[in-house]
């Protein structure tokens, strides 16, 4: 017992030591300027947020900090939010988010819950009402903590000044370290107002979280007993390869086994899409080999992935005659979905060295062959057509392949949620990881255009291209005041088919062709990206496609490309829902 | 096939701790038997103790959920079985059911109950067991009257030697804190 507490306090030690702090680091502050140095102490330069009253005194220290800390005035909380993801995704980096009380932080909920479920790292400062008005139904508030407890990985309400620097240290700290995801912080505009003696500490510990498993020897041993001893070995990856910045960790495994593999939605792009071992990708829309051989393989071995009812179809059916290894670091996941019959809890980065170790090298001659002949099926049955289209109408497929080949699969693509999603990430053919960014576990319309604005603003020499459905780009136009604002230099690429396409897709299948609600009337994109002093143009026909695209792709500037598509066409592959991954059809 | 689980989970005192443990549960549907919270022997840590009726499957995938919130040290599930536990319940009756003639003071003694509290006009009875045995009390005690009822929820320890202080030194040993970037 005097060993525990003695280790309890010394978790206490939670934050950095130093020292008896010298004078010259203890200086009275308000709460307002401590959140601001807390974010320049963690290395932050860039935040997204939109002002109002509960959170005025942190804006109006901000007054002071603009050559320090630069602030994007977005036109809605949402846009905040997700373009404080789409920088999180494409930098690695925590994205910050600042807004008000009451409806700032309740626009906010979306890109928390879609941060939440994709594991991105944000964090979220909420003002809130005088600490004495809390629970007494003043103006503007909400209770911000109890609406964001469902989708937040941590969240934590501020009353006192003095609290600042070392919740925004245990933030950033929970934010970033082992599984990341969003983190919210309230503050009551008492605390911003008080006074702090203010001193930062970066966090190191939290006593009651454990974030990094020591790996299991024991278990990294029988997988690789299973894997070198197969003879149809499958990997299927997601995005815990990037997260856990492992893409070389991982090329190195798979080219030692010699094990195709798969990625999720969210692991494309961790390994290069014309790397010899890369069959495609997983689910619903994925490719097909790789989904009719999920049945068919004798090991899978699952890599920072968890599963989701989209990659898996019927889980009743799915890779019931392989044995499962399943590399994970939120032991959560491990046997929620798919039992696995050997679980490595730990991040893939440690994991997969100590077992491409113990592995042996080899090829898989025939069994990859099989992945090429399916692929060659689905060429033929679908991908030649819709990339090289012989019917008049444009398809999304031929937009995305001229991108591709104009930027030579090294653009920062990011995505909204529909048809255009499945075709940009079928193919766009990534080269360089972090450079797709779609919202995936939420499938939030809405969410390309402020993540691309977040996106480029973190990657500000890359050429970053949105790529956008009539639908979903309506959900958050208002962000082109974003761009004209902030002057930066965004390709936009609307591919409009004058449906909600991916639910008429549905309909047509599923529901009888009954087209309930899904045919849009739309406006006038070219008219209303030059209100907003967007250079645009749009395209209907396939002779100056190529010749606009490379025009938009050159411009020093943000650029509105409308490109009429086929109306209805349908993406294919598909796996029905509750169908098997084997079940997946080509028409 | 559902059975009567017992979950014990060590926390942090934070505010809106208790509600992240709830949604876990609310979110499955899964329904709260009882739940109770109090300080451990570790000073600072609290545990709740909730019982549910669960698969096994749910509760052990329910359990990981609740060990994942930050702030939570790690948390257990047991077979009723497994388990040491006890609950309190009160009965509160006239003070005329004393001298009734229907028996009352050979009730109390023959289930091991005790008056509490004489309050003038009502007495406070007490009674420690198993939901079973005060529940068929309660049975017993209705031709006295009974004019108020409570139970509490189900605090429990495991039949084993091992404790939190013994997890966490486990769990010390078998994981790092630091971000590596
Ligand atoms: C916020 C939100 N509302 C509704 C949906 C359901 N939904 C998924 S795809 C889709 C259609 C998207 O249409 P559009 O943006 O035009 O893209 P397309 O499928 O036509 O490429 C809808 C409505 C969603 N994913 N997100
Ligand atoms: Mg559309």
């Amino acid at each position: 017992m005097d060993a525990l507490l003695k280790m309890l306090s010394d978790f206490n030690g939670d934050f950095e030591d130093s020292k008896p702090s010298s004078k010259s680091n203890i200086n009275k502050i308000t709460g307002s300027e401590a959140v601001l140095e807390s974010l320049i102490a963690e290395g932050v330069d860039l935040v997204f947020g939109y002002p109002g009253g509960a959170i005025m005194p942190v804006y109006d220290a901000l007054y002071n900090y603009r050559d320090k800390l630069k602030h994007i005035l977005t036109r809605h909380e949402q846009g905040s939010v997700h373009a404080a993801q789409g920088y999180a995704r494409a930098t690695g980096k925590v994205g910050v988010v600042i807004a008000t009380s009451g409806p700032g932080a309740t626009n906010l909920i979306t890109g928390i819950a879609d941060a939440n479920i994709d594991s991105t790292p944000i964090i979220c400062i909420t003002g809130q009402v005088p600490s004495h008005l809390l629970g007494t139904d003043a103006f503007q508030e909400t209770d911000v903590v109890g609406i964001t407890s469902p989708v937040t990985k941590w969240d934590f309400q501020i009353t006192s000044a003095e609290a600042i620097p070392e919740a925004f240290a245990k933030a950033f700290y929970l934010a970033r370290s082992g599984r990341p995801g969003p983190v919210v912080i309230d503050i009551t505009k008492d605390a911003q107002f008080a006074e702090v003696d203010f001193e930062y500490k970066p966090c190191k510990k939290v006593r009651s979280y454990f974030p990094y498993p020591k790996v299991d020897a024991a278990k990294v041993n029988e997988a690789a007993e299973l894997i070198n001893n197969a003879e149809k070995p499958f990997v299927v990856f997601g995005q815990g390869v990037i997260l856990g910045k492992a893409e070389n960790e991982f090329k190195t495994f798979i080219e030692k086994g010699g094990i195709p593999a798969a990625w999720t939605l969210l692991g494309l792009s961790a390994l290069d899409e014309s790397h010899p071992l890369n069959v495609g990708m997983l689910g619903m829309h994925g490719n097909y080999a790789p989904n009719k051989l999920t049945n068919e393989c004798d090991v899978l071995i699952a890599v920072g992935m968890r599963f989701d009812d989209r990659v898996t179809g019927d889980v009743n059916t799915y890779a019931k005659q392989a044995k499962v290894i399943h590399i994970e670091l939120d032991p959560a996941e491990i046997n929620k979905i798919i039992k696995a019959d050997v679980a490595i809890n730990g991040d893939v980065k440690d994991v997969l060295p100590m077992l491409t170790n113990i592995i042996v090298n080899k090829e898989y001659g025939n069994w990859l062959k099989e992945f090429k002949k399916l692929a060659e099926i689905e060429k033929e049955k679908i991908i030649n057509e819709e990339l090289h289209p012989t019917k008049p109408g444009l398809t999304m497929g031929e937009v995305i392949r001229i991108i591709s080949e104009k930027t030579n699969g090294e653009a920062l693509v990011v995505t909204d949620v529909g048809q255009h999603q499945m075709i940009a990430a079928r193919y766009y053919g990534f080269k360089n990881s972090r450079s797709f960014i779609t919202s995936g576990g939420l499938g939030t319309m809405g969410f390309c255009l402020p993540a691309a604005v977040g996106a480029k603003m973190g990657m500000p020499d890359k050429q970053v291209v949105a790529v956008i459905g009539d639908g979903g780009f309506q959900m958050t136009l208002q962000e082109l005041g974003t761009i004209l604002q902030s002057g930066i230099n965004l390709k936009i690429v609307i591919l409009n088919n004058d449906y909600l396409g991916m639910v008429r897709q549905w309909q047509q299948l599923f529901f009888d062709k009954r087209y309930s609600e899904t045919e849009m009337v739309n406006p006038d994109f070219v008219k209303i990206a030059s209100s907003y002093n967007i250079e645009s143009e749009k395209v209907s026909e396939r002779n100056n496609l190529e010749a606009v695209i490379e025009k938009m792709l050159a411009s020093e500037s943000s650029f509105v490309l409308e490109v009429k598509v086929e109306k209805e066409d349908n993406v294919f592959p598909m796996i029905p829902t509750g169908a098997s991954v084997s079940d997946i059809r080509l028409e | 096939m559902k059975e009567e689980f017992t979950i014990s989970i060590f926390t942090e005192n934070h505010i809106g701790l208790l509600n992240r443990v709830s949604i876990i549960f609310t979110r499955r549907h899964i329904n709260i038997e009882s739940i109770t919270a109090s300080e451990s022997e570790v000073p600072g840590i609290y545990r709740y103790t909730v019982v549910v009726n669960e698969t096994r499957e749910q509760v052990e995938k329910v359990v990981k959920q609740i060990e994942k919130q930050v702030e939570i040290f790690c948390a257990f599930y047991h077979r009723t079985e497994e388990i040491v536990y006890q609950e309190i319940a009160l009965y509160k009756l006239p003070t005329a059911a004393i001298s009734n003639g229907l028996g009352l003071e050979k009730l109390i003694r023959d289930n091991n109950a005790r008056i509490l509290s004489l309050e003038g006009e009502f007495i406070v009875i007490e009674k420690t067991g198993h939901k079973e045995e005060t529940q068929e009390l309660l049975k017993k005690l209705q031709p006295f009257n009974v004019l108020e009822f409570v139970r509490s929820g189900r605090v429990a320890m495991i039949k084993q030697k091992e404790n939190l202080t013994h997890t966490l030194v486990e769990l010390e040993k078998t994981h790092h804190s630091e971000y590596k970037n």
